[in-house]
């Protein structure tokens, strides 16, 4: 008894060793980049768009290293050893997304913007309200991202380095470990974006996306091989050991849950899921984070080559997750994942364990695999904590400091000094309410980041590039009408108060009765939007029809 | 892309085009072969975008709702329906995605590539 406890320690002591060793290579590789960046970062063209130069396929594997998150990583892989089917169901909706960026946005964006989200909706409307309106939803958007990110990073540093309650690491306790990875992580990605710009930060993304396929092809292939490359009998042992029988196979576990004898409640879990699905759907090409990686190229031939990498790089780790999902239920087992987490997002790192001391042999194979799915789980929240940082600080140098504040009458050096000041502050702000909240449940802020943007940013981009009537005022209400309403939504949904897994689970001001608002924030933003415009008078028939000739030829393009 | 046109930023109004600018882009706008671009366009991702949307909301409303049928299992094998729906999203979105490449090199890059030249002088 003793010495399989022992035993256990050991491996779990290398483990955290390699991991550590490797989480360290990976920052010194990045920062050494980072640096390397920053020499190459001279003008703001460099610093908000990385010069323009990046290809198709680097941008493509950038999208991919920005997008891909720990919450589709560990997230979707746990969701789908616990919850089976309904996990891989979630999945989809962040890759057909993809289709509205590629068909309505990507190109046209490139052609007609310059560095950030609001020099489009901004092109042809009253700078000064519109660009205030986008700076707001950019950095609303960004943040509750953001804190789902680090707040996720920190709970996950106990779990990957193997910190249980009353042992410690270098002296910390879990509870101090968690604090000190949030500000790590902080302090990583101000350095990544005030040092290394769009450059270094695309760099960034593009090695994670690189380590990130890697680890999941090794896996995938690793569970695929332990099956004999039958998934029917992988399925089949996944709904044996998930514990839920044939179930586990079948959509409900998770979404759209039948409440027995509660048909409203029942009611509501279907609408929720639909809901959900669309705010991914749509919440994708609204995603400043994202938007600002289709200027990184010099045409809108090249954003349109980089949405076709991404969609195959996306694409095709959703389909490895859906492996290590099913493989961490077959190999892992249902009961030994929740006991690590119940949330389930340990379930790729178990599964890596138990691969490795079945392929590579040993406690010792345990612990290498495992190292290396930590590290790779851990260098892909950097990647996308950098971008989210920067998208914030981009907006509020080049949209409010420079366009609001002085009017455009400012220079470059000045308002890219602005933007990495930004980077600092906005990352200061997030190490600090990360730490606030890093005992609350935000796991909701992801899928609010998304609705958010489907509801304000979406609607204010579509409007602006095809309909030649939409004006300022209808900027203004689609942006504040739809980020209003996903946010007062989910303040009062039981995500936020009145239901045990709630932020707040002690306090109850819920009425609105779906976690996921899309399915009314939306139509309500595509309303306020149209209101908005056909109130004002203002309609500038001449700079639409530059707008719109730049956005279809790219005369003109930046 | 260097643009002769003018050296206007998106984001200074006060610099506003002079008028034989905009005049140009409003007569390009007005022009057929842009109309003829803008329907090339607009005739293939509005209808293709409802297309994909519609299926994936099927996709998502058979799984809320016919549950019976998505259980189903095919070729007595632990594969069902709801499996196959669901890659079958993925191998839409990749033929679409391909799909709008192939109709984007062939009908819209050449007319828009022509009407830019003809605009900026060739020299973007």
């Amino acid at each position: 008894m003793t010495t399989t406890i022992l035993a256990a320690e050991a491996g779990n002591t290398t483990a955290r060793n390699l991991t550590i060793v490797l989480f360290l290579a990976f920052v010194a590789a990045t920062l050494a980049i980072t640096i390397w960046a920053s020499r190459q970062t001279k003008t703001a063209t460099d610093f908000y768009a990385g010069g323009r130069s990046f290809s198709g396929f680097q941008n493509g594997m950038a999208i991919g290293g920005d997008y891909m998150s720990a919450a589709s990583f560990l997230g979707i892989a746990g969701l789908i050893a616990l919850y089976g089917y309904d996990g891989f169901l979630y999945s989809i909706g962040f890759l057909v997304a993809w289709l509205v960026a590629l068909l309505l946005v990507a190109e046209l964006l490139r052609n007609s913007g310059r560095y950030t989200m609001a020099d489009v909706l901004a092109f042809r409307m009253r700078q000064r309200p519109v660009r205030t309106a986008a700076a707001v939803s950019t950095i609303t958007v960004s943040i509750f991202y953001l804190l789902a990110q680090m707040v996720g990073a920190g709970a996950l540093v106990a779990l990957l380095l193997g910190i249980r309650p009353g042992t410690t690491f270098l002296g910390m306790d879990a509870e101090t470990a968690k604090v000190a990875t949030i500000i790590m992580v902080g302090a990583l990605m101000i350095i990544y974006v005030t040092v290394g710009g769009m450059k270094g930060t695309t760099y960034v993304q593009i090695v994670k996306a690189f380590l990130l396929m890697g680890g999941a092809l090794l896996m995938t292939l690793l569970v695929l091989a332990k099956y004999k490359f039958n998934l029917s009998s992988l399925l089949g042992d996944a709904a044996a050991s998930s514990g839920q029988g044939t179930a586990f196979l079948e959509p409900g576990l998770r979404y759209g849950v039948e409440v027995a004898g509660n048909a409203t409640q029942t009611f509501y879990n279907k609408v929720d899921l639909f809901s959900l699905g669309i705010a991914l759907v749509l919440g994708t090409a609204g995603l400043p984070h994202i938007l600002i990686r289709f200027y990184t190229v010099p045409t809108a031939r090249a954003a349109r080559k980089s949405v076709l990498w991404a969609i195959g790089i996306i694409g095709t780790f959703y389909l490895f997750t859906l492996a290590l999902g099913f493989g961490a239920a077959a190999l892992v087992g249902g009961d030994a994942i929740r006991e690590q987490d119940k949330a389930g997002n340990t379930a790729a790192p178990q599964l890596a364990e138990a691969l490795g001391i079945d392929f590579l042999g040993g406690d010792l194979g345990g612990a290498a695999l495992l190292a290396i799915i930590a590290a790779v789980a851990f260098a892909t929240i950097l990647a996308v904590v950098a971008g989210l940082t920067l998208a914030s600080s981009s907006s509020l140098a080049h949209d409010f400091y420079a366009n609001v504040i002085k009017r455009g009458e400012t220079s470059e050096r000045q308002e890219v000094n602005v933007a990495r000041i930004s980077a600092l502050v906005i990352g200061a702000v997030s190490i600090v309410l990360s730490i606030f909240a890093q005992n609350l449940n935000v796991a909701f802020l992801v899928a609010l980041a998304f609705a958010v943007a489907a509801s304000g940013n979406l609607p204010a981009i579509l409007y602006s590039l095809f309909w030649k009537r939409f004006n300022t005022s209808g900027a203004m209400w689609a942006i504040y009408g739809g980020l209003l309403a996903a946010v007062v939504l989910v303040f009062f949904s039981p995500v936020v108060s009145g239901a045990p897994t709630a932020m707040f689970a002690d306090h109850d001001w819920q009425w609105f009765p779906l976690s996921n608002p899309g399915i009314l924030s939306i139509p309500i933003g595509f309303l306020c939007g149209w209101i908005g415009t056909v109130i004002s008078k203002e309609s500038d028939e001449e700079k639409y029809a530059e707008l719109e000739v730049r956005s279809l030829t790219g005369a003109g393009a930046h | 892309m260097k643009v002769v046109i003018h050296k206007m930023s998106t984001d200074t109004p006060a610099s506003a085009p002079s008028d034989s600018v905009s005049e140009r882009y409003l007569a390009v706008q007005r022009s057929d072969e842009f109309a003829g671009l803008r329907r090339a366009l607009r005739g293939f991702v509005f209808p293709m975008t409802i297309a994909f949307f519609l299926w994936y909301a099927l996709y998502v409303i058979l799984s809320a709702y016919a549950r019976g049928f998505m259980s189903a299992r095919l070729f007595d094998s632990n594969i069902n329906v709801a499996l196959v729906f669901g890659l079958l999203q993925f191998v839409s979105t990749f033929l679409i995605a391909w799909y709008y490449s192939r109709y984007a090199d062939r009908k819209i890059d050449p007319v828009a590539d022509k009407i830019r030249d003809e605009l900026t002088g060739g020299d973007s």
